[in-house]
């Protein structure tokens, strides 16, 4: 084992530092350190934060950090692991790393590790390292690690797959009902967080949520009625007449996103949050979910390095010139795309 | 698709809140393709020294006009000395009075850029220094 597998095992903080700084450069031995890192994996809880630009997702995950690190009468206190993703300009390739601004109340805490992480072109609101870094701070120690996406507009889904629990931060007054029917980033809430909740139109924004969930479970509570949205006072889980689930029923029963209102400012839901993201995790547990969940990430992980691996391996054997060629000969609609990568990848025989 | 960058932490140490110029300097850095982790005003020299722990940068830029240097910036060095980070690059930038320069160059305090540098001197100085 490496010096420096076994130092971050032993949760010596420069260590961690560097091993992230390795993943991310994705160094000659950042491979092996990963593969020495694996099998220590898999304890922490990962939970990934997201929403649009402003929604205050900095300061929530301060506040959420430090009630973790405390405890409260029914939870232990945890370490926490924090990984902040901020966008990488795609001009000059630099980046300003602006998370910590909203975190200073965690400094001076050995429980807590925080890293800011360029994005490096990725898209989906996260760095390509960023799963590899999660791995670090999960073989490290850390209970509990969260991780802050870029912010997110619609489409930024890949923390989904990278945490067990995903909480999405909405704030009042972003849009209709329709948009919060719209496919993407509410899809993958296992948590809504409304932030800013002293904010004008706070009630219209959980209502909002509350409609598009109740879509997704037939049981409209919530109705645009007139073009106003109103709240329908029976709702089926309202009914007296209806019939109780059974116990079964309860166990296997899909999991409904709660919504919370918070202040992060003023740390105020934090309680609540914090309670819901752990309900979540024992509802993985319990419903069997997070050994799927697991799988599936196994996967998804799986298949990207076999992407990645399969064109580095491509580009290492093809001599430049080649390359080029078959580039102009594309682009001049001499020869498609289709045929030059299977010409580039070879017939299966070749090594 | 990883290219090794430049990581650069900027910190304003002290009690004083004037931080455009912090903020001109992350934005330059920022178009000269580094990466800049800016952590805001009124920090400690203890949060300094463990924000550049836990970031792993290269380099660390100090901003001050409170006339606080000489108490803070050596502070901060022992800091990054016990934490076994002696090859961080550091610069400092505000009002740093000539005479206090050579002490601070002593500390290890190399590039001191006072108002009115052209911000391409700090990036060709942080390109040409960082270990």
């Amino acid at each position: 084992m490496s010096d420096l597998v076994a130092q971050v095992l032993a949760g010596q903080r420069r260590a961690i530092a560097r091993a992230i700084s390795l993943v991310e450069n994705d160094g000659a031995q950042a491979q092996a350190t990963l593969a020495a890192l694996h099998p220590h994996t898999g304890r922490a809880h990962v939970v990934g934060v997201t929403g649009p630009p402003g929604s205050g997702k900095s300061t929530l995950v301060n506040a959420l950090a430090l009630h973790f690190r405390r405890g409260d009468e029914e939870q232990m206190p945890r370490t926490v692991g924090i990984l902040a993703v901020d966008p990488t300009s795609p001009f000059s390739g630099g980046a300003i790393l602006g998370d910590r601004i909203r975190m200073r109340d965690l400094a001076g805490d050995a429980g807590i590790f925080i890293r800011s992480m360029a994005s490096r072109g990725n898209l989906g609101g996260l760095a390509w390292a960023t799963a590899d870094a999660v791995k670090v701070l999960d073989a490290a120690g850390f209970d509990l690690v969260i991780v802050e996406t870029v912010g997110a507009g619609q489409a930024e889904v890949d923390i989904a797959r990278a945490a067990h629990t995903t909480v999405v931060v909405e704030v009042p007054g972003l849009g209709d009902d329709v948009q919060a029917i719209k496919a993407g980033i509410l899809e993958i809430a296992d948590v809504f967080a409304v932030n800013k909740a002293d904010l004008e139109g706070v009630d219209h924004a959980v209502m909002a949520l509350r409609m598009m969930l109740d879509l997704d479970t037939r049981t409209g509570q919530s109705v645009m009625h007139h073009g106003r949205l109103m709240e329908v006072a029976a709702g089926a889980d309202a009914q007296p007449g209806a019939a109780p689930q059974s116990e079964e029923e309860q166990a296997t029963a899909p999991w409904r996103p709660p919504i919370v209102k918070t202040v992060a400012t003023r740390r105020e839901g934090i309680l609540e949050l914090a309670a819901a993201i752990l309900a979540h995790r024992a509802h993985l547990e319990e419903s069997g979910m997070l050994a799927r969940r697991q799988r599936a990430r196994a996967a998804a992980e799986l298949e990207t390095i076999i992407q990645q691996e399969s064109l580095r391996r491509v580009l290492a054997r093809t001599d430049p010139g080649e390359l080029e060629t078959l580039l102009e000969r594309i682009a001049r609609r001499d020869l498609d795309p289709y045929a030059a990568a299977q010409e580039l990848l070879g017939s299966p025989q070749t090594p | 698709m990883t290219d090794k960058k430049i990581r650069v932490l900027v910190a304003k140490p002290g009690l004083d809140g004037h931080d455009r110029g912090a903020k001109v300097i992350a934005r330059a850095l920022r178009d000269a393709g580094m990466e800049v982790v800016y952590t805001g005003i009124r920090q400690t020299p203890e949060m300094i020294a463990e924000a550049a722990l836990q970031e792993d940068v290269d380099v660390i830029g100090m901003s001050i006009l409170s006339g606080a240097h000489m108490a803070l910036f050596p502070k901060v060095m022992e800091l990054l000395r016990e934490n076994g980070m002696d090859d961080v690059l550091v610069v400092a930038g505000g009002i740093i009075p000539d005479e206090d320069v050579p002490t601070l160059n002593e500390m290890g305090i190399e590039g001191i850029f006072g108002p009115g540098t052209p911000t391409e001197t700090i990036v060709g100085f942080i390109r040409e220094n960082v270990s």
